[in-house]
C-alpha cells in the first residue's frame, strides 16, 4: 500500500511540473499582458513604459521567463499582482478557503443527498420510490447552475426574502450570530451546486449498485442469511462504491469550473471571480496563480482518489 | 421416518418480454437425512432454478414461485419470508455455487465472508469466528490455513476458491448442502479432488447432498439415489444402481449413452452418442411429453397427453407413455 502511494506521488510532481509549463506558454501567447494599458496612456512616457517592461522581463524569450516564474515558486514567491497591488499568494489566500468551504459543503451535500437516495432506489428497481428519484434526478441533471442559481435568488432572496444574495465577507457582529449569518449566505451557493453534483451523482450511484446486485458473489451472501441490509452495506455498496468514487475524483475539475460560474452569480469572493476578475484585467501572474492552484487541486484530487480506490479494492494495491 | 426434504408439485416461472417462462414446472423431490440425492440433466433444465427456488434465492421479479410446497423437516419453506428464511440460509442448508471464480466477494479476505455467517448464526466473537474460520479451512485441505484466511480470493486458484467455497457453505454445520454443479467450472483432475472433498465432508458432518450435475460419469461416482430433469420437470428418478442398469426413460438412455466409456480402448470406444436437438424453449410449451420432438420412440398419444409421473418398479419411478397398460 505505502509503495503504490509512493508510485502515485512520484507521478504527480512531474504531472504538475507539465502542466505549469503548458499554462505558461498558453498565457505567454495571448494577448495582453499587465503593461499594455501603459502603451496607449498618454501620461506614461514611451521610454519608461519600455524601462518597466525590461526590469519585469516582459519581452523576454517564453522559456526564459518560465525558468523565472519556476525559480521564484520554487522559492515561495508566487508573483505580485500589478493590479491590487499585492502579492499573489496573498490573494489568493485569501480568497481559497471561501471557494473551498463552499465547494467543499456542497460535494459532501451532494454525497449525502445521493448516496441513500441512490441505493435505496436500486434495491427497488422500477418502484414508486426508484421512478421518482429518476425524474428528479433526470431534472435536476438537465438544469445548468446558472439557471438554478438565479431562480433561487429569484425565489429565496427576493420573493421570500429569507436569505441574502450577496455573499460578503466582513460580516459583522461575532461568536454565533457570525456563525448563523456566514452558514446563511452560503446557503443558496451551496444547495445549487449540490443539487447538480447528486442529480448525476444519484443516477451513477444506482446504476453502480444494479451492476453490482446481480453478480454471484451477492447471491452467496444471500445464501449465508446475512439479511438485506448487511447484503446491500457489506457486499453490495462496498464494490459499487469503488467506480463511484473514481468519478467523484474526477469530476472534481468540473466541479471546479462550476463553481467559477456560481461564485459570479452570488457574487462569492472566492479564487474562481478572483480568476475572472485577473482575466479581464490582464492581470497575468494572478491568472497564471489561480489556474495552477486548480491545476494543483485537480491532481491532488486524483491522488487522493486513487489511494481510496487502492484502498476498497484489493485487487489494484496488493499487484 | 419423514424425509428431510420433501418438494412437491414445485413451479417457478419467470416473466420475460416473450412471455412466462415455465422454468421449473411441476417439480417433485425428496432427500432423507444424509442421502445423497444426484439432479441430473442437459444444461436448461431447471435444475438451477428448482435448487434457488429452496432458499429463494431466484430474482423476484421477474421469478415466481406460483405453486408448490417446499417442506424442511416439516416446515414449509415457500410460505416464509425472506429475512425468516436468513435463520434456514447456511445454518439449515448450505450452498455451494457453480462458479467459484465469481461466487466470492472480490473485496472481503475469505475469512471474512466465511466468519460471517459463523457470527450471523452463532453468535460467535469476531475472536472465536476466526478461529472457527481457520479450522475449516483445514478441514478442506487448503495449506498454511492460518496465513491465507487473510488473503484475498483473487490470491486462490479456481480448485483451491472451490475448497473455500465449501469450507463456507459447511461452517454452521447445515443438515442439507446444495451443491449447484461445483465442479463444472474446474480441470478434469481438480474435479475429482473436489468432489472427494465433498464425500469426505458428508461422512464427516453426517450432511444430506443434494448434487446438481449435467454429467452422468459425476453421479455414478457420488449419489445414492438419481432425479433426471428435463425441460421443467423431473423425468425418471431411481436409486443410481437401478438407474444405470434399467434406465426406462429415452432420455435417461440417451445421458448414459453419452458418458464417455473410458474403460473401453479407442477401437471399440467408437462415436460418442449424443442426444440430438436441444432442450426446449419453455415459453408456451406444446402439449404432451416434452421430450417428444427428440425422442426415437415418440408415438401419437406422446405429443397429446402429458406422461404422469408413475412407479414402474419399488423406488424407480417415470414419467413417459412407454410400456404403460393400454
Ligand atoms: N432470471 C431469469 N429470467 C428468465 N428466465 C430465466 C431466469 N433464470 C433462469 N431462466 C430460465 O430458466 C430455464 C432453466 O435455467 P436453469 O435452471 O439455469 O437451468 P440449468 O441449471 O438446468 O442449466 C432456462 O431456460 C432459463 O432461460
Ligand atoms: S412419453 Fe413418448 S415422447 Fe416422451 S419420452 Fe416417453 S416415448 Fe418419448
Ligand atoms: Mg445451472
Amino acid at each position: 500500500m505505502r509503495q503504490y502511494i509512493l508510485r502515485r506521488l512520484l507521478i504527480a510532481g512531474p504531472s504538475l511540473l507539465g502542466i505549469s509549463l503548458v499554462l505558461f506558454t498558453v498565457l505567454a501567447l495571448a494577448p495582453g499582458d499587465p503593461f499594455s494599458d501603459l502603451a496607449t496612456n498618454p501620461n506614461v512616457p514611451p521610454e519608461v513604459a519600455l524601462a518597466l517592461r525590461a526590469k519585469f522581463g516582459l519581452d523576454d524569450p517564453v522559456y526564459l521567463r518560465y525558468l523565472h516564474w519556476l525559480a521564484a515558486m520554487a522559492h515561495g514567491d508566487w508573483g505580485f499582482s500589478f493590479v491590487s497591488r499585492v502579492n499573489v499568494d496573498t490573494l489568493i489566500l485569501q480568497r481559497l478557503p471561501t471557494t473551498l468551504y463552499v465547494i467543499g459543503s456542497s460535494q459532501l451535500l451532494a454525497l449525502l443527498i445521493a448516496i441513500p437516495i441512490g441505493v435505496y432506489a436500486a434495491t427497488r428497481p422500477y418502484s414508486l420510490f426508484d421512478q421518482i428519484a429518476n425524474t428528479f434526478a433526470f431534472i435536476g441533471f438537465s438544469l445548468p447552475t446558472f439557471f438554478t442559481g438565479i431562480l433561487f435568488i429569484l425565489i429565496f432572496s427576493i420573493k421570500l426574502d429569507w436569505l441574502p444574495f450577496v455573499y460578503s465577507t466582513d460580516i459583522s457582529g461575532t461568536g454565533l450570530a457570525r456563525l448563523g449569518e456566514e452558514i446563511r449566505q452560503a446557503i443558496m451557493p451551496v444547495m445549487v451546486l449540490a443539487l447538480f453534483q447528486a442529480a448525476s451523482l444519484t443516477r451513477f450511484v444506482r446504476s453502480a449498485m444494479l451492476d453490482v446486485i446481480r453478480l454471484d458473489y451477492v447471491t452467496t451472501a444471500r445464501a449465508k442469511g446475512l439479511g438485506q441490509r448487511r447484503v446491500i452495506i457489506t457486499h453490495v455498496m462496498r464494490n459499487a462504491m469503488i467506480p463511484v468514487v473514481t468519478l467523484i475524483a474526477l469530476q472534481i475539475p468540473a466541479v471546479f469550473g462550476g463553481a467559477i460560474v456560481t461564485e459570479q452569480i452570488f457574487r462569492i469572493p472566492g479564487i474562481g471571480s478572483l480568476l475572472i476578475s485577473s482575466i479581464l484585467s490582464n492581470d497575468t501572474p494572478v491568472v497564471m496563480a489561480v489556474t495552477f492552484v486548480f491545476a494543483c487541486l485537480v491532481v491532488f484530487f486524483n491522488l487522493v482518489a486513487d489511494v481510496l480506490y487502492g484502498w476498497l479494492d484489493p485487487r489494484i494495491s496488493l499487484r | 421416518m419423514a424425509p428431510l426434504l420433501e418438494i412437491k408439485s414445485l413451479k417457478t416461472h419467470f416473466a420475460t418480454d416473450d412471455g412466462i417462462v415455465q422454468a421449473v414446472d411441476g417439480v417433485d423431490i425428496t432427500i432423507d437425512k444424509g442421502e445423497t440425492l444426484c439432479v441430473v440433466g442437459e444444461s436448461g433444465c431447471g435444475k438451477t432454478v428448482t435448487a434457488m427456488s429452496i432458499l429463494k434465492l431466484i430474482a423476484m421479479p421477474p421469478g415466481r414461485i406460483v405453486e408448490g410446497e417446499i417442506l424442511f423437516q416439516g416446515r414449509d419453506l415457500v410460505q416464509l419470508t425472506s429475512s425468516e428464511l436468513d435463520d434456514v440460509r447456511a445454518k439449515e442448508i448450505g450452498f455451494i455455487f457453480q462458479e467459484p471464480m465469481t461466487s466470492l466477494n472480490p473485496v472481503l479476505t475469505i475469512g471474512e465472508q466465511i466468519a460471517e455467517s459463523l457470527r450471523r448464526h452463532e453468535g460467535l466473537s469476531r475472536k472465536d469466528a476466526l478461529l472457527r474460520t481457520v479450522e475449516m479451512l483445514k478441514l478442506v485441505q487448503i495449506p498454511n490455513a492460518e496465513a491465507r484466511v487473510h488473503d484475498y480470493p483473487h490470491q486462490f486458484s479456481g480448485g483451491m476458491r472451490q475448497r473455500v467455497v465449501i469450507a463456507m457453505a459447511l461452517a454452521c454445520k447445515p443438515k442439507l448442502v446444495i451443491a449447484d454443479e461445483p465442479t463444472t467450472a474446474l480441470d478434469v483432475t481438480i474435479q475429482a479432488q473436489i468432489l472427494d472433498l465433498l464425500q469426505d465432508m458428508k461422512e464427516r458432518f453426517g450432511m444430506a447432498v443434494m448434487l446438481i450435475t449435467h454429467a452422468m460419469g459425476v453421479v455414478a461416482e457420488t449419489a445414492q439415489r438419481v432425479a433426471v430433469m428435463y425441460a421443467g420437470k423431473i423425468v425418471e428418478e431411481a436409486g443410481v444402481d437401478r438407474l444405470f442398469a434399467h434406465p426406462g426413460h429415452p432420455y435417461t438412455q440417451g445421458l448414459i449413452r453419452s458418458i464417455p466409456r473410458i474403460d473401453l480402448d479407442s477401437k471399440h470406444r467408437g462415436r460418442l452418442e449424443t442426444i440430438g436437438g436441444s432442450v426446449p424453449i419453455l415459453i408456451n410449451p406444446a402439449p404432451g411429453c416434452r421430450f417428444a420432438p427428440r425422442c426415437r420412440y415418440a408415438m401419437s398419444i406422446c405429443t397429446e397427453a402429458e406422461p404422469a409421473l408413475r412407479e414402474i418398479a419399488p423406488g424407480h419411478r417415470m414419467a413417459c407413455h412407454l410400456g404403460e397398460a393400454p
